[in-house]
């Protein structure tokens, strides 16, 4: 659950409202598991675009975070992408950087 | 997986030196409602506790490989858990019901609730209860201005509690206005002035039965101004200001209008969290989240994220999302515009 370090064997992931059934109980509309994931994917790779990389689904229980040169990480919950993606880019990914601010809104 | 409000919460009691944690700790301990409570204590005061189940641990702290200092695994406070629990399910112990660790006045208390939260056997037996944070009406403002520790232990307080008022010249107006200037989302409780009330100050949080409303109006009530509008707390470090105690920390409220898209949410808070949560100190929310009708809860402290909670209905009419911040050298603004472009994506 932190974002820095990744500790393994924690609970779910915070973002994933599948972890925490009695905080969307009241939804109105069945969102499966798998659904959320694939827009979770769908908007990731609105942001993720920005940086020259690439999420897809990998057993749907993980990512696969790709570079347009091939490379590839696998990772376990959204934070994790975050850090992959500044490792692998050596780019610092800010969500306030008004560049990815105005290419969201292009 | 154990449901996170069945977990053994883990009260922090903090403040700067001879503020009164141990004087206040001792008062709270006398209630009925607080004796299955374990106490861990770092430091030895003057004042002794006079209490059933005390454990002393020394500090050391395990840095993790990113070096970040709010990400430390405090070893100390891990063994001493871990040690409590072991003993505790082998019924060497009573079986307490709640832990609350009092800090040396010098600790940054950040440390303590990420070993809580992400170590990985702690974080499947304990949650982090409420933190309240001692304050002394006398020099009260003083160590915030000598000491970032301080400020730190302000930032990240779910509840004040103001001590000596009686003996200050002003009634302790100058160290109540310090520390709400720094963080506007935490309740203050004059000790000298008000009764002492261990379910406001310590059981009654986000994830007891019935403490959830109020601790929600306890966040917002520090930015109602009086025709309603944000009434923020931070402050413009371009130019002198007389906060000079604040170093750069300070609060202030979004508030959104439209429904909240929660994957998107997820992303945006993932992201500035990843990049920025050693500055953001604090964050505490509740969102009208798309297609669900209740509003969802979210708590977090630096780079970790409690599990997000709910509410049985709206406190009040006013259905907009409304995130507090506790923030050190960021603007508002452009906070504000970064999770609204990332609120745009989802209808995109």
């Amino acid at each position: 659950m932190c974002s820095l370090c990744g500790v393994l064997g924690g609970r779910g992931h915070w973002t994933e409202s599948s972890s925490s059934p009695e905080a969307f109980a009241s939804r109105q509309e069945e969102v499966t598991r798998r659904r959320e994931r694939q827009e979770r994917i769908r908007l990731a790779n609105r942001i993720l675009g920005h940086y020259g990389l690439k999420l897809a689904d990998f057993s749907g229980g993980s990512y696969v975070l790709s570079t347009r040169t091939g490379r590839s990480k696998i990772v376990d919950n959204i934070t994790e992408v975050w850090i992959a993606a500044e490792a692998m880019t050596g780019n610092e990914c800010d969500p306030l950087d008004p560049r990815l601010l105005g290419g969201l809104s292009a | 997986m154990t449901a996170y409000d069945t977990l053994i919460p883990i009260n922090i009691v903090t403040g700067f030196l001879g503020s009164g944690k141990t004087t206040l700790l001792a008062r709270l301990l006398k209630s009925p409602a607080l004796r299955d409570t374990a106490v861990l204590i770092n430091e030895f005061g003057e004042v002794g506790l006079d209490h059933h189940l005390i454990e002393h641990a020394e500090e050391s702290v395990l840095l993790m490989d990113s070096g970040c200092l709010c990400c430390a695994i405090r070893g100390d406070l891990q063994g001493a858990l871990r040690g409590l629990f072991s003993q505790r399910e082998r019924g060497e112990i009573p079986a307490f019901r709640r832990v609350a660790i009092e800090t040396s006045g010098l600790a940054d208390p950040t440390p303590i609730a990420y070993t809580i939260l992400a170590e990985p056997v702690l974080q499947h037996h304990f949650r982090l209860g409420s933190v309240v944070t001692v304050v002394d009406a006398v020099n009260g403002v003083a160590q915030l201005q000598r000491h970032p520790e301080s400020v730190k232990q302000a930032a990240i307080a779910d509840r004040f509690v103001l001590t000596k008022s009686a003996m200050a010249d002003d009634g302790g107006r100058a160290a109540r206005a310090a520390v709400r200037d720094i963080n506007a989302a935490a309740p203050v409780l004059d000790l000298d002035a008000e009764p002492l009330d261990p379910d406001a100050l310590l059981t009654g949080d986000l994830y007891a039965p019935g403490g959830k409303r109020r601790e929600v109006a306890g966040w917002l009530d520090g930015f109602a101004g009086v025709s309603g509008e944000a009434a923020d707390h931070t402050h413009d470090h371009t130019h002198d200001h007389s906060h000079d105690h604040s170093h750069g920390v300070g609060s202030f409220c979004l508030r959104f209008d439209g429904p909240m898209d929660w994957t998107a949410f997820g992303l945006w808070m993932s992201m500035l969290l990843n990049r920025h949560g050693e500055r953001v100190l604090r964050v505490k929310g509740m969102l009208n989240v798309a297609g669900v009708a209740d509003p969802v809860l979210i708590n977090g402290v630096q780079h970790i994220v409690h599990p997000p909670t709910h509410m049985s209905g709206w406190p009040d009419g006013d259905r907009r999302s409304r995130i507090v911040f506790i923030v050190q050298d960021m603007d508002r603004a452009v906070i504000e515009d970064s999770l609204a472009a990332f609120n745009a994506l989802a209808a995109a």
